[in-house]
């Protein structure tokens, strides 16, 4: 099975001077994907941008896994309410102003 | 460069303990952590100087070098080093002030301003930061906002944008919605001590047509119809947002009878060869200004 895309969690690991277990714990509470291949844990790419955001929160911020889950799931709430916001101003936008 | 009261910033006074500072910093940093606040430039400003409070202030040393020389916390050891070389060598140099150790208990020795360019020069690396004992921060996210008219937002292409000096080119989906905001990973500022750069946020600001609104991918537009076409049926051009179009007016028209022109509306965002449909309401206009004869035929129209 091919590895492109994917990081090994150990030179992730390495990188940003934590340790395995916490990826383990994102990785158990659903947070975080990890493949296995070869016996070998491997991040994929795409959840690389996630994970770092995770990493930033538990180092910078003290905050725990089970804290991690409960803001990544209010920001992600916070988005989507953003986003449904601005599609229902252009929306408005229909109905506001001149008649063409 | 201006004073940084770092008690303020952390909402402490002069003679708060070590505790204080970390429970102050620890409050603040979860307030406007940038990751807590995406798109918001004051909280990444705010978690910045939070950040470098807490630096000075959360090391001894670093503390009370700041107590005691104020905003020049950083080169005050340096300078001292300097005057007293200085001092035993019987020279003096101008644009310090003072050209002896006594009386440089404070930043106003200095006129209140910053170290002068040759001090810099000298001493080199004014930053003073070891990076090795400090945390990794990442930088601040940059915001910018681009404004697009309706047609160009209805075509892929690139744009060239300047942000801190930097050219980034970027490539604009068509279909792109007013007030939607794209993000540019690694083109925001950099991250302090070897920590990752922050992210570019782009929010499209979409001008409104004079001919078009827009309801997602879906285009609406009024159309005026002449009484007789409306009545009688025939042929009316239409504008789109790529030419004109010729379409059939069916007799009998109604007032605000809206049509549908499947596929004539905005380009779907990310999907390519999709689109969305132009929707036109036909708007039918009463002649007016009638002649002697015209009135008489609506006369007789009327009793028929």
């Amino acid at each position: 099975m091919t590895t492109q895309g994917l990081i090994t969690a150990k030179d992730f690991c390495t990188y940003h001077h934590v340790e395995y277990t916490l990826i383990h714990s994102l990785n158990e509470a659903g947070l975080v994907e990890i493949q296995v291949i070869n016996h070998t844990d491997y991040i994929p790419e795409s959840e690389l941008q996630k994970l770092e955001k995770m990493i930033r929160l538990h180092n910078e911020l003290e905050i725990n896994v089970a804290g991690i889950g409960a803001v990544t799931h209010l920001l992600q709430r916070l988005e989507d309410i953003q986003e449904e916001m601005r599609m229902l101003r252009n929306r408005l936008s229909r109905y506001e102003g001149d008649d063409f | 460069m201006a004073f940084i009261d770092y008690y303020k910033i952390l909402g402490l006074d002069k003679n708060a303990s070590e505790k204080d500072i970390k429970t102050a910093y620890r409050k603040l940093a979860r307030q406007y952590h940038p990751d807590l606040n995406p798109n918001d430039p004051e909280a990444n400003k705010k978690f910045q100087q939070i950040n470098e409070a807490n630096e000075v202030l959360s090391d001894a040393e670093k503390r009370k070098k700041y107590d005691k020389y104020g905003e020049n916390w950083q080169h005050g050891e340096e300078y001292e080093k300097y005057a007293r070389q200085q001092q035993a060598h019987g020279q003096q140099y101008s644009g310090f002030g003072t050209g002896h150790t006594q009386g440089f208990e404070s930043f106003e020795d200095f006129g209140g301003g910053d170290f002068s360019d040759f001090f810099q020069s000298m001493f080199g690396g004014m930053g003073g930061r070891s990076s090795g004992r400090q945390a990794k921060y990442r930088g601040q996210d940059y915001n910018a906002e681009l404004h697009l008219s309706l047609k160009e937002a209805s075509e892929t292409h690139k744009q060239t944008l300047i942000v801190n000096g930097k050219n980034i080119r970027i490539t604009i989906p068509a279909g792109i919605e007013n007030g939607q905001t794209i993000k540019i990973n690694g083109h925001g500022g950099p991250g302090v001590n070897g920590g990752p750069a922050g992210d570019l946020y782009i929010t499209f600001s979409i001008a409104a047509d004079p001919n078009f609104k827009r309801d997602g991918a879906n285009l609406f537009t009024t159309v005026k119809l002449d009484l007789y076409t409306a009545v009688l049926g025939g042929e009316v051009t239409i504008d789109t947002l790529n030419g004109k179009v010729k379409i059939k007016v069916a007799p009998e028209t109604q007032n605000g009878t809206t049509i549908r022109l499947k596929g004539k509306g905005m380009p779907v965002y990310k999907k390519e060869g999709e689109a969305g449909d132009l929707l036109v309401t036909y708007s039918v206009q009463l002649p007016a200004n009638l002649t002697e004869k015209q009135k008489q035929l609506f006369t007789e129209l009327s009793k028929s």
